[in-house]
């Protein structure tokens, strides 16, 4: 049908609902990168003496590394002294003790975006860490938290007040010397959450935390870490949406997990950062290392991850299963539209004995964009009785996108089982034809042929996390039918 | 209720429809029949407002309203369905929720307020029943691996949830068997009312048995050739389409395969 590319492009053109900008003092660092640099972020961050050393060390190890260009993207090479290594809310004292002493105008954000506090507080139970650019300027549900002996904090404040646990985890599953990106987080790593969950205590309630680049010209480089001590359980939420900005803005984050014997992690992400308008121009390059090690026995951990901003994700969330019996779940949802560049997928890495992973990847292309899924099965010779499922699908919308899958399976061990799908298809004419002929407008028919291709993942989130899923892909795909 | 005038339409530069002319006034049922790529769906296609399909010259009014200046959308809000002939699979949608939007967004442009979610699957398991398809349809994806029968049954329960005043039936009695014929014709015989006006694409007398048109037509080249009443399907089915002056289906083959994908 010649109307339906038509369709797809008014959906494609509709505007980034979050595009705005909050007036905030900023106090920001001049741009550029030195050991001095990062000598004063580790200053005005009271950091301890390991830490500054620790940052140091990776700076100079990233000084000698190159930026990998394996991945199946396009983009100008970024000038990491163009950049500012710190941005922070202006405060009047050192940390907002509570929501009143935080920055109204900051507050109101949050108002447009959604994410109302002070509802949230009153709410099914949701602790929020908001990080606002670089630091944590609010975080809730402390109290019910701290009874069940749970550490939920800025990591900066982890540094400072659990130094024992930092050290002992922190660059244990990404080390700096990962890749480019992993060292230039570990050397200038501004904020982001710190989650101890103690033996055999069960998280009374789902931790969230929402990430909002603000400043403009400032790169952002979060550092999460979750350790699970023995058979204890925490399901982690992660969303983020950005302002309309035309320069490309570097987001640079690295997550850790560790799980202990018998514990589970369940760790859900929904990224919405400025994809770039409908010519390219600007967008979130999002360069993220996600990574669990199940280093316990029985251990578990799960990531569901709804992508649907960034001009450029590169991303591969992936789960080291050294603890017998251990089990990996890759969840995802990666959209993208326009001239977005997705490269994303996971590894699994399987060591242990009776190690088994999940991977169910849906990946939808809309307008002129690309969409990768690469992953990588490996099975070490230890991985006695392993096993692995992936089922990977790509869903083209229009004639001008891009879908490819990379499967790498690597296999030491023979035991090891891998079973491996993969489907392409595209929404069709005819679908879209019986749908209008419905009654049903097209914009709401690619909504829920798109939300239909993603139900199994989906049903991975948890509830509230799952509304603003659909929500999400519904306002990504308004002109964009699925 | 139907207004057909000299209606022409091309796809892909081909000239299929050749000067259709047709009246159907409410409460009649017509059947239309024909060798295989004559236009018959075509034809279906067009009313309904799908522009793999262009219009060249014609009009096309329903209740004295331009049916072609509307789209797609449009046309069935205000009363067009089409059964297809071959009904489309959208994996993952469930039926239910495909229906319930169907009907929400019907209800919507008649200002009646939305069904939820509850109210709809009580509608849903009874009109169900009444094409004999089992309640566990409903929530599998929309003709996701449905047998040929079972989507023709699927077809006419949208109809009878969507209570069309145009109910344009393509083929929806090829592919059934005796049992499943009889509860379709039922359910399309309880289509018929003094304010909807049925167009039903057959190639089988067959079904005349159960649901009886007013008027049956001939559709050969893109024209209709000859029109009369339920006897003139007898005829046809005696004597074949060659004592028309037709050429006979055997020498359409080649157009039938390609239709395949309609
Ligand atoms: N999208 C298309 N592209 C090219 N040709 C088409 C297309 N759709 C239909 N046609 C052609 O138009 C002609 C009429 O097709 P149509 O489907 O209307 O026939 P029909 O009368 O419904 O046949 P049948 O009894 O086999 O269902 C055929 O020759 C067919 O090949
Ligand atoms: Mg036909």
């Amino acid at each position: 049908m010649a109307t339906t590319d038509q369709e797809v492009n008014e959906l494609i053109k509709r505007e980034y609902e979050h595009g705005f900008v909050t007036e905030i003092e900023v106090d920001t660092f001049e741009p550029g990168l030195n050991e001095d640099v990062i000598a004063r972020l580790s200053a005005i961050k009271k950091e301890p003496e390991f830490m500054l050393e620790w940052r140091l060390k990776a700076y100079r190890r990233w000084l000698e590394m190159q930026e990998p260009d394996w991945a199946h993207l396009g983009y100008e090479k970024i000038d990491y002294d163009s950049i500012s290594y710190y941005s922070a809310p202006k405060r009047k004292e050192d940390m907002p003790q509570s929501l009143d002493d935080v920055d109204p105008e900051l507050l109101r954000t949050y108002e447009k975006l959604g994410i109302p506090l002070h509802e949230r507080e009153k709410l099914a139970g949701v602790a929020v860490d908001a990080v606002f650019d670089s630091v944590s300027v609010a975080t809730t549900f402390k109290e019910p938290l701290a009874k069940a002996g749970v550490i939920f904090c800025s990591i900066s404040e982890a540094v400072r007040d659990y130094p024992e646990l930092v050290q002992k985890y922190l660059g244990s599953v990404v080390p700096h010397t990962d890749n480019f990106f992993a060292g230039l987080n570990a050397a200038v790593f501004s904020d982001g959450t710190f989650v101890y969950v103690p033996k055999g205590v069960r998280c009374p309630m789902e931790l969230s935390t929402y990430f909002r680049i603000n400043a403009a010209n400032t790169g952002q480089f979060e550092r999460t870490l979750i350790i699970a001590d023995e058979g204890s359980y925490v399901s982690y939420l992660e969303g983020c949406t950005a302002p309309m900005r035309d320069e490309n803005q570097l987001h640079a984050a690295v997550v850790e997990l560790v799980a202990l014997d018998d514990a589970q992690i369940k760790y859900s992400t929904v990224q919405n950062w400025y994809p770039g308008d409908e010519n390219g121009k600007g967008g979130i390059f999002n360069f993220v290392t996600k990574r669990a090690a199940c280093i316990g026995k029985n251990s578990k951990v799960s990531w569901t991850q709804v992508e649907t901003g960034s001009a450029i994700t590169w991303k591969y969330p992936s789960c080291i299963l050294r603890g017998e019996n251990s089990v990996g779940e890759f969840y995802s949802v990666a959209l993208t539209h326009n001239y977005q560049q997705a490269d994303t997928g996971t590894k699994m890495i399987h060591l242990g004995k009776n190690t088994s992973s999940t991977i169910i990847s849906k990946g939808i292309s809309a307008g002129k964009s690309s969409n990768v899924y690469r992953g990588l099965v490996k099975f070490g010779p230890r991985a006695e009785g392993a096993r692995n499922f992936t089922q990977c699908d790509s869903l083209l919308i229009g004639d001008r996108c891009g879908a490819h899958t990379f499967p790498y399976i690597e296999s030491l061990n023979k035991s090891a089982i891998v079973e491996h799908e993969a489907t392409t298809s595209k929404v069709s004419d005819e679908q879209m034809f019986l749908c209008r002929q419905r009654g049903i407008n097209p914009e709401q028919a690619v909504s829920m042929i798109v939300n239909g291709f993603c139900k199994e993942v989906f049903k991975e989130l948890p509830m509230e996390f799952a509304v603003e899923a659909g929500k999400l892909l519904e306002v990504s795909l308004e002109g964009s039918v699925g | 209720m139907l207004s057909i005038k000299n209606l022409h339409a091309s796809v892909e530069g081909k000239e299929i429809l050749k000067g259709i002319n047709l009246e159907i006034k409410a409460g009649e049922v017509h059947a239309i029949m024909g060798p295989n790529g004559s236009g018959k769906s075509t034809l279906s296609q067009v009313l309904a407002g799908n522009d793999a399909f262009e219009v060249t010259s014609g009009d096309v009014t329903l209740n004295g309203e331009n049916l072609l200046a509307k789209v797609t959308e449009e046309r069935a809000r205000e009363g067009v369905f089409l059964a297809f002939q071959y009904p489309v699979e959208i994996p993952g949608v469930s039926n239910l929720q495909f229906m319930r939007t169907a009907v929400n967004a019907m209800r919507h442009h008649k200002g009646e307020p939305e069904m939820n979610a509850a109210e709809f699957m009580k509608l849903a398991r009874e009109v169900s029943k009444q094409v004999d398809l089992d309640p566990a349809f409903l929530k599998r994806g929309v003709n996701e691996g449905f047998s040929g029968g079972e989507k023709k049954r699927n077809e006419i329960m949208q109809a009878l949830l969507l209570q069309p005043k145009l109910a344009i039936l393509d083929e929806t009695d090829s592919g059934l068997d005796i049992d499943a014929l009889k509860v379709v014709s039922d359910g399309v015989n309880a289509l018929r009312a003094e304010d909807r006006a049925i167009l039903m694409v057959t190639h089988y007398q067959r079904l005349l048995d159960y649901i009886v048109p007013d008027y049956v037509h001939v559709l050969a080249d893109g024209k209709i050739v000859k029109s009369g009443g339920r006897e003139l399907a007898l005829e046809l089915e005696e004597r074949g389409y060659g004592w028309l002056g037709i050429k006979d289906e055997a020498t359409a083959d080649s157009s039938a395969l390609s239709n395949s994908a309609n």
